[in-house]
């Protein structure tokens, strides 16, 4: 039987992404190694395919976990293995939320140099934020009871 | 398989390196250190990136961007971006970086800015 074609203005409207959606959530649990940061992104990756989302999305989601956890197994975990970087995902209503927690000492994000100012322009390093900033709605850094950064960043659906 | 694949051409005194694959923390960045490094070593000073087989960029491969440029500049060369797609020209303007760059869409352009 074909599918009934809908083509007057009584059609129902597609549904939207929101209406769509299916809260899930994955969590990852990786080692302070520079590997880790692909295997983050991999794993971001085929969670936000999974739930449909568009290119552009994806690339702001991946930007946003390859440079947070390069941050907490550079800065934060300072490269020692023994210690975890801790990744939890979720995809619901709110929009796209990563969250990423370091064993690290800890640091004061708003004493990070602006490097958009024409004397940090020529600095190797401290842009990480910026774009975590830039292509996330929201971004905020907590400290963990347990010890620790936490990063928490949301993209608005 | 490699992050990233480096290849050079030569141009008159210029040398232009192709790259294909990403720049990102870990391997992609230190290849482009390392043949930044090597040209300099040579003696080869006029320097082209070629940066339109470049799908992924991050702040790691931006850093080596600038640091490459810095130390090209410190030989008293040159060096030049080409090819950008429109992912790393946003990235690059977020950072303002587009105003420490010289870039070029077409290599007869850029070759020319040389001379």
């Amino acid at each position: 039987m074909n599918a009934a074609v809908c083509l007057d203005s009584k059609c129902p409207k597609p549904l939207t992404y929101k209406e769509k959606l299916v809260s899930k959530t994955k969590e990852l649990n990786l080692p302070s190694k520079i590997d880790s940061v692909d295997e983050a992104a991999i794993a971001a990756d085929k969670f936000a395919r999974e739930a449909g989302l568009s290119d552009e999305f994806i690339f702001a989601v991946d930007l946003a976990i390859r440079e947070s956890v390069a941050n907490a197994v550079k800065h934060g975990n300072k490269f020692d293995e023994t210690k975890k970087v801790e990744v939890g995902l979720s995809d619901s209503e709110n929009g796209f939320e990563i969250i990423v927690r370091d064993h690290g000492p800890g640091f004061a994000p708003d004493e990070i140099p602006d490097p958009t100012n024409p004397e940090n322009l020529l600095k190797t390093n401290g842009r990480g934020i910026l774009f975590m900033r830039s292509f996330m709605d929201e971004v905020e850094w907590t400290n963990h009871s347990g010890g620790g950064m936490v990063v928490r960043m949301l993209k608005k659906h | 398989m490699a992050d990233i694949n480096i290849s050079e051409r030569q141009a008159g005194d210029v040398t232009i390196l192709d790259l294909d694959g990403k720049v990102t923390i870990g391997e992609g960045s230190a290849a482009l250190r390392n043949a930044i490094r090597r040209l300099l070593g040579e003696g080869k000073n006029k320097i082209l990136l070629n940066l339109g087989g470049v799908g992924y960029i991050d702040s790691s491969g931006i850093g080596e961007l600038v640091s490459s440029f810095t130390a090209v500049n410190k030989e008293g060369g040159t060096l030049k971006l080409l090819n950008l797609t429109q992912k790393i020209q946003d990235l690059l303007a977020i950072t303002k970086l587009l105003t420490v760059f010289d870039v070029y869409d077409s290599e007869a352009d850029a070759l020319a800015s040389y001379s």
